[in-house]
C-alpha cells in the first residue's frame, strides 16, 4: 500500500474489474466438497479459490492441549505454493502464523465450544489461488465447513472487506486495489447477532472514512451470508442424478 | 498468553467496570503512568525502553546494508521482531516465536509501515540493489499488560533515536564510514489498546484486566488523528457502534499521549 501510480477507477467510476464501488465479485459457494473432512467448503470470490475443511469435535492431540471445560478449536490458513505469482514457501510464513491466529479468533465466537470438552476442533483452510481478500473468504468458507460438519453455532461467521481507492471507499478489493490503494478493513460478522468478530486495518483513513468503510463491509457481508445459507441449504436440497 | 486468575477477582474486575471503576484506581480510559526513556543500549543504532505502569519493553534498532523487496526497488526495508523474553513471565516459554509474539510484532510493524513513519524512499543507496535494512527488535521485559501499546511506544522512541550510519561509494560498493545522521522520521502512529470486559471498553488493559477480557481492540492513530492500523483480538466480537466509539476514543488518547511525549 504505497505509491499511487495506477488509476484505480475511471471516469465512470468503475473500478478496473468493471465493478461499481459497491459491487461484490462474482462468489461462489459449496459445501461438502471433500469426502474425508468432516465438514467442508470452496469458496470463489472473484480469482480466489479456496477450500476450507472441519474435523471435529474429535480426540485432541497432544493431549495435554485439552480443555476441561470447552472443546479447543484450532485453525491453520496456508497457500499454496503455486496461489501467488511468486512462488510461496510452503512452510508457513509469519503472516500465515497471523492470518490463522486472527481467523481462528473470528470463528471462536460463534460457536458453543463448552459443548464438548476435553476435544478439538480443527480447521484447515488453503489458498488454491490468491486474488485479495483471502483472509475474509477463508472465513466465509471456514464458517460453512463448520456448519456442514454438524458443530452447533450460533451463527455463521462472514467476512467481507471494504478499502479506499483513489479517494473513493470501495466493497471487496481485489489484489492490486489491495496492493496498491490507500487502505483495507477486512470484517467479520455474525449478522443475526450484529457482531464483528474480526477487525483489521491497514492503511490511513480518517474517522468519517473509516465509519464508512466500516458500514460499508458490513452490508458486504450481509449480502454474501444469502450466498452461504444458499450454500448450505443448496448441499440437502440437491438431489444429484446418478447414471445407471 | 494466560495465567490463572480466581473468579473471585474476575468478578470483581467485571462488576467494578460495569460501574466505571477499575481495580487499580482509574478511569476506565486513563492510561497507567508511562515512562519513557531513549538511547540505553550503546551499540544499537537507536533504542528505548517504556514502562507502560508494571510492564517494561525495550526496543533496540540495527541497521545494516541490505537488498530492496522486489516491488520497491527504491525503498528501505523495515523488519519487526518482538521476543516475549521467558524472564518477563511465567507464561512465556523458551523457543521460536509463536502466534501472541508474531501478532505483536506485526500489529507494531502496520503502525509504522501504515503511517507512513520512516521516509523509506531515504533509505535507498543504488535503486533494486542496495538498501538500508531497518531492525526493530521488541523486547518484552516484564508482562503486566497491554504489551502491544508499549511496544508500539518503544518502537517508535528507538526508531525516533536511531541513527543512520553515513556511507560512501567504493568501486561500486557502498561502505560505511565513520559518523551518522539521523533517521529520517515523518510520522508518529500511536497504538491504542482497549479491552472488553463486560460489555464496556477500557483502555490500557493491565495483565489481570486481560486476563478477563472477552476481546482486544488496537487502533493505531497518526499525527493528523487519522486511523492507521487496527487489530482485533480474542475469541469475542465487538458491536459495531462499540467499534466506532473505540475509533473516536483512540483519537483522543493519541493527541493527549502525543503533547504529553512532545512528539
Amino acid at each position: 500500500m504505497s505509491q499511487k501510480s495506477e488509476k484505480l477507477i475511471d471516469k465512470k467510476g468503475l473500478r478496473l474489474d468493471g465493478r461499481k464501488p459497491d459491487e461484490l465479485r462474482q462468489i461462489k459457494i459449496e459445501v461438502g466438497v471433500l469426502s474425508n473432512a468432516d465438514g467442508s467448503a470452496y469458496i470463489e470470490q472473484g480469482k480466489n479459490k479456496i477450500l476450507a475443511a472441519a474435523f471435529g469435535p474429535r480426540e485432541l492431540h497432544p493431549k495435554h492441549m485439552a480443555l476441561p471445560d470447552r472443546t479447543v478449536l484450532r485453525c491453520r490458513y496456508h497457500m499454496a505454493p503455486f496461489s501467488v505469482q511468486e512462488r510461496k514457501s510452503p512452510a508457513p510464513s509469519r503472516r500465515e502464523i497471523e492470518l490463522s491466529k486472527v481467523i481462528r479468533e473470528s470463528i471462536e465466537p460463534s460457536i458453543f465450544l463448552e459443548y464438548y470438552p476435553r476435544t478439538g476442533i480443527d480447521i484447515f483452510i488453503e489458498v488454491l489461488q490468491a486474488d485479495g481478500g483471502t483472509r475474509c473468504a477463508s472465513i466465509t468458507a471456514a464458517s460453512l465447513a463448520l456448519a456442514d460438519a454438524g458443530i452447533p453455532m450460533r451463527d455463521l461467521v462472514v467476512a467481507c472487506a471494504a478499502g479506499k481507492v483513489d479517494d473513493t471507499i470501495v466493497l471487496d478489493l481485489m489484489d492490486t486495489e489491495d496492493k496498491i490503494g490507500t487502505a483495507d478493513v477486512p470484517v467479520a460478522l455474525m449478522p443475526n447477532l450484529n457482531a464483528i468478530t474480526l477487525l483489521q486495518m491497514d492503511g490511513i483513513l480518517t474517522l468519517e472514512e473509516f465509519e464508512n468503510a466500516v458500514n460499508l463491509a458490513m452490508e458486504g457481508c450481509r449480502k454474501i451470508y444469502t450466498l452461504q445459507k444458499e450454500a448450505l441449504k443448496t448441499k440437502y436440497v440437491d438431489v444429484k442424478e446418478v447414471e445407471e | 498468553m494466560s495465567s490463572v486468575i480466581t473468579r473471585v477477582k474476575q468478578k470483581q474486575i467485571a462488576q467494578l467496570i460495569a460501574k466505571g471503576k477499575r481495580l487499580d484506581g482509574r478511569g476506565l480510559t486513563d492510561y497507567r503512568e508511562i515512562r519513557v526513556e531513549q538511547g540505553i543500549i550503546e551499540r544499537a543504532e537507536g533504542s528505548a525502553r517504556v514502562l507502560l505502569g508494571r510492564t517494561e519493553v525495550m526496543v533496540g534498532t540495527k541497521i545494516e546494508i541490505g537488498e530492496p523487496f522486489l516491488d520497491t526497488p527504491n525503498e528501505g526495508v523495515l523488519t519487526v521482531n518482538a521476543e516475549l523474553v521467558p524472564l518477563a513471565s511465567s507464561t512465556f516459554e523458551p523457543g521460536p516465536p509463536d502466534e501472541n509474539s508474531i501478532e505483536l510484532a506485526r500489529i507494531v510493524d502496520r503502525g509504522v509501515r501504515e503511517s507512513k513513519a520512516i521516509d523509506l524512499g531515504k533509505l535507498c543507496i543504488e535503486p533494486g540493489k542496495k538498501v538500508f535494512v531497518v531492525f526493530v527488535d521488541v523486547y518484552v521485559l516484564n508482562h503486566d499488560g497491554n504489551l502491544i501499546d508499549a511496544s508500539a511506544l518503544a518502537s517508535l522512541a528507538a526508531l525516533l533515536n536511531t541513527k543512520m550510519p553515513d556511507y560512501e561509494m567504493e568501486e561500486g560498493e557502498a561502505r560505511i564510514k565513520p559518523g551518522y545522521t539521523p533517521l529520517p522520521m515523518r510520522r508518529h502512529p500511536i497504538a491504542v489498546t482497549f479491552a472488553k470486559i463486560n460489555d464496556k471498553l477500557v483502555v490500557d488493559p493491565w495483565l489481570e484486566e486481560e486476563q478477563v477480557m472477552d476481546a482486544r481492540l488496537t487502533i493505531a492513530i497518526d499525527d493528523d488523528g487519522n486511523v492507521c492500523a487496527i487489530q482485533k483480538g480474542g475469541s469475542g466480537y465487538f458491536a459495531p457502534k462499540q467499534v466506532l466509539e473505540a475509533a473516536g476514543i483512540a483519537a483522543e488518547k493519541a493527541e493527549e499521549m502525543r503533547k504529553k511525549l512532545d512528539w
